[in-house]
């Protein structure tokens, strides 16, 4: 099996990947809150728009905020209770964004499910319009809305579908335990997706650190039609790209999209989502986070409700062990740092981490030795250093001419540089300059 | 229900000081100073056996070179208002000294070494901005302008074991009699006094005239691979360089005998070995790119064997180091990779 790995050119090993501290724990269930706060702006595209008013008794699944055009994405009540009103919540970065306060009866009762539906005999419109109504994103980072990436142009020559396994992130778990447990939820869920899609090649694909999972999923893939592809443990596999390439050869071209390489990627929790949404018509309100860190007493993976502040998850988790020195949503290399433990949980939060102090330091940067790590490291193929002393020097035009704007931002640059420059933090600025200047 | 809760003290954190950044949020542990200080250590062997062949002396010359480039750094920074503790604590200026000794006859004076430690310092990085800006390898800038300005203190050998006599070196030997008898018949007889079994065997250990960091090979290889092994050289300069210098001058060798001694001869004297591993793959003046390196490297040997074989000083490889250093920025455009995403076909378009 080892020779025959999938995977792809240039990225990191990282020395420590944490994983070790989560990944025997079962996916447990939390125990119901007496507060949620679902942030309205959860996925890419346009913010949906609150349907409700304070208030409002709402029911468990009812649709608290409608999509605002097709890339936009529905939001439904984590559980039965009273709308208390439109309120500021911490996110990313420290600024406060708008969240639908809901204040719990303890009942927990449900709207009247949405009626099973019997996929093999629908066809794709019928199984988008429900994902659409399920309120179905991208689960593993970016939260793109699930029925807009299923709903390629007809022009698009879709042969591959990929699932996307691989949780190259360090600590995260989550899609571990789901697959380990739930394997037919996902492998039903990429039946599902190939179905919408037509197409007959559907491959989840798995970093071969989670070898039980590939057995589990393995045993009853044939059932459903689908191939296991084991990929080799490097960072960052999991990256839609990388992923296209290490499974089918193909790249997919500068500033195209997967389906330029007749593929479309989806994480293996996305697919679950679907399952869900598909066969029970159950609205995407809950997900499996890894709730994780050196200073966590008992890092473990929840099944979480979408607007559970991060204070309650650690809470589950035994709180900590000391003060923790970062709190980041999602993994290590790519996830965000947050400056208060009340963010709520969104659909994409697949790990919630606690980094030590001495981790959490803020290296003083040095100057660029030319090294050349980064650019070993980097799975696009790009310069970083070269880039970055371009940045520096303000010339954002030369750093575009050298593909700055392929950066995936994966990070991978500066996890290697010795000199511990924030290659990626330069490489943002110029992105964003380049893009500003492109409006004018 | 997660019942450890009821039974336990929780102690929920507060966040009061949570640091926010952008992602990556781990790192490498690796850091500037680790990779300087390795370096170091990799050249403690070949400073050994400098002290061993040298005597004191050489252990007085490295010394004063590394605390005299230590006090160059220092001193710059201070005038620059510079943090001075910071730049001289990432261990870069003890780099470039004790590479500047290595690269000094062991008989050189404390005033060379003085003069040879500002020149790096000041003239060979600090004048270009510091660590990682400089164009050029600092201790070879040194070394080139002390053999230069003092070509007699510079090429005044000791003998092994032996510092009152002193001896010309191997290539030494073998430009002047090209210069006396031409490459001829009689050239190529005077090479074998040079280039046998025995006196290689001999250069393998380091017993020769040279410089004090320079002449054991079996040294140098010990370092260098260490290097290697911890991945902070490129193993592809040190085999492309010393491979072009052995095959241009076994080519060469082999067609006219009387114009050069053989690639053993080559490969183990001079400052080959150390060029090769320690001063070719100075990660600051080298390209960035694996391939960069590659063509860095061949040329290297080229302009090395070319000056050896055909030039006028017996020894090319500081030369040929400085000279390819010059072409590093026009080697890293044109080597870049074509990034992901861009086929041939676009590409040309």
């Amino acid at each position: 099996m080892k020779e025959s790995l999938f995977t792809f050119k240039g990225g990191i090993h990282p020395q420590n990947d944490g994983k070790e501290l989560s990944r025997n724990a079962a996916i447990k269930p939390a125990p119901l809150l007496e507060r949620y706060f679902v942030t309205i702006s959860q996925n890419a595209g346009k913010p949906p728009k609150p349907v409700v008013a304070p208030g409002d008794l709402v029911k468990k699944y009812q649709l608290i905020a409608a999509a605002d055009g097709f890339v936009s994405a529905n939001l439904h009540a984590p559980t039965s209770g009273k709308v208390k009103g439109i309120v500021e919540v911490p996110g990313a970065m420290g600024l406060a964004v708008p969240a639908i306060e809901i204040e719990a009866d303890g009942c927990d009762e449900t709207v009247e499910p949405l009626p099973l539906l019997d996929w093999q005999n629908l066809d794709a419109k019928t199984l988008l319009d429900r994902i659409a109504a399920c309120g179905v994103v991208g689960m593993g980072g970016a939260a793109f809305p699930s029925h807009v990436k299923l709903s390629p142009p007809p022009d698009a020559k879709i042969d591959t579908v990929i699932l996307n396994g691989a949780e190259c992130e360090p600590y995260l778990t989550a899609d571990h335990r789901l697959m380990l447990e739930h394997p037919t939820d996902v492998l039903e869920g990429a039946a599902i997706i190939g179905h919408i899609l037509g197409v007959k090649k559907v491959v989840i694909a798995v970093e071969v650190n989670k070898p039980d999972a590939i057995k589990t999923l393995s045993d009853s893939a044939q059932k459903y039609g689908v191939e296991i592809a084991p990929l080799k443990v490097q960072y960052p596999q999991g990256s839609e790209k990388q992923l296209i390439m290490a499974i089918s050869g193909r790249q997919v071209p500068s500033g195209g999209l997967p389906m330029h390489a007749g593929c479309v990627v989806q994480n293996v929790g996305t697919a679950a989502a679907i399952r869900a949404a598909v066969i029970d018509g159950r609205p995407l309100i809950e997900r499996v986070t890894t709730v994780t860190g050196e200073v966590v007493k008992h890092p473990g993976n929840w099944l979480l409700r979408i607007g559970t502040p991060v204070i309650e998850a650690v809470k589950l988790a035994g709180g900590v062990t000391a003060e923790p020195g970062k709190l980041i949503l999602g993994g290590p290399m790519m996830g965000f740092a947050e400056k208060s433990f009340k963010v709520p949980v969104a659909k994409n939060t697949s790990g919630i981490l606690l980094l030590p102090h001495e981790t959490a330091v803020n290296y003083e940067s040095g100057n660029c030795l030319r090294c050349g790590r980064c650019v070993e490291g980097c799975p696009m193929k790009l310069a970083p250093a070269l880039l970055c002393t371009a940045i520096e020097g303000g010339r954002y035009d030369l750093a575009a001419d050298n593909h700055v704007m392929d950066c995936l931002e994966c990070g991978s640059c500066s996890y290697n540089c010795p000199a511990h420059r924030p290659i990626v933090q330069y490489i943002r600025r110029a992105k964003a300059e380049i893009r500003k200047k492109a409006k004018r | 229900m997660n019942d450890n809760n009821n039974n336990e003290n929780i102690v929920l954190p507060n966040g009061s000081d949570l640091v926010l950044s952008v992602s990556p949020h781990v790192s490498n542990r690796d850091n500037t100073r680790g990779i300087m200080l390795k370096v170091v250590l990799a050249l403690v062997p070949a400073m050994i056996a400098g002290v061993w062949f040298f005597g004191l002396d050489a252990l007085r010359v490295i010394l004063l070179t590394a605390a005299f480039t230590v006090l160059a750094e220092a001193l710059w920074c201070a005038m620059l208002k510079k943090p001075v503790k910071a730049n001289v604590f990432d261990g870069s200026a003890l780099v470039t000294g004790v590479l500047l000794a290595c690269n000094l006859p062991s008989a050189a004076p404390w005033w060379v070494c003085l003069i040879g430690a500002f020149i790096a310092i000041w003239l060979g990085k600090q004048i270009f901005g510091g660590l990682g800006r400089n164009p050029f390898n600092p201790a070879l800038v040194a070394r080139v302008a002390l053999l230069i300005a003092l070509p007699a203190i510079m090429t005044t050998w000791p003998t092994p074991h032996n510092d009152a006599e002193t001896s010309a070196t191997p290539l030494g030997i073998v430009g002047t009699t090209t210069k006396i008898t031409g490459h001829s018949q009689a050239a190529r007889q005077n090479f074998q006094t040079v280039d046998n079994s025995s006196s290689l065997k001999e250069y393998f250990i380091g017993n020769r005239g040279g410089c004090l960091g320079e002449t054991s090979a079996i040294a140098l290889l010990i370092g260098g691979l260490a290097l290697i092994a911890m991945k902070l050289i490129k193993w592809q300069v040190p085999v492309c360089f010393i491979g072009t210098v052995a095959v241009i001058t076994g080519a060469t060798h082999l067609l006219a005998p009387g114009v050069t001694p053989g690639p053993l001869f080559h490969v183990m004297t001079g400052g080959l070995l150390l060029g090769a591993f320690f001063m070719a793959t100075d990660m600051v003046t080298s390209p960035i790119s694996t391939r960069g390196c590659v063509f860095f490297a061949i040329g290297c040997g080229v302009i090395t064997s070319v000056i050896r074989i055909w030039g006028n000083y017996p020894e090319g490889v500081s030369f040929s180091i400085l000279l390819m250093n010059a072409l590093v920025p026009l080697i890293d455009r044109w080597c870049l990779a074509r990034p992901f995403g861009y086929t041939v076909k676009r590409e040309k378009a």
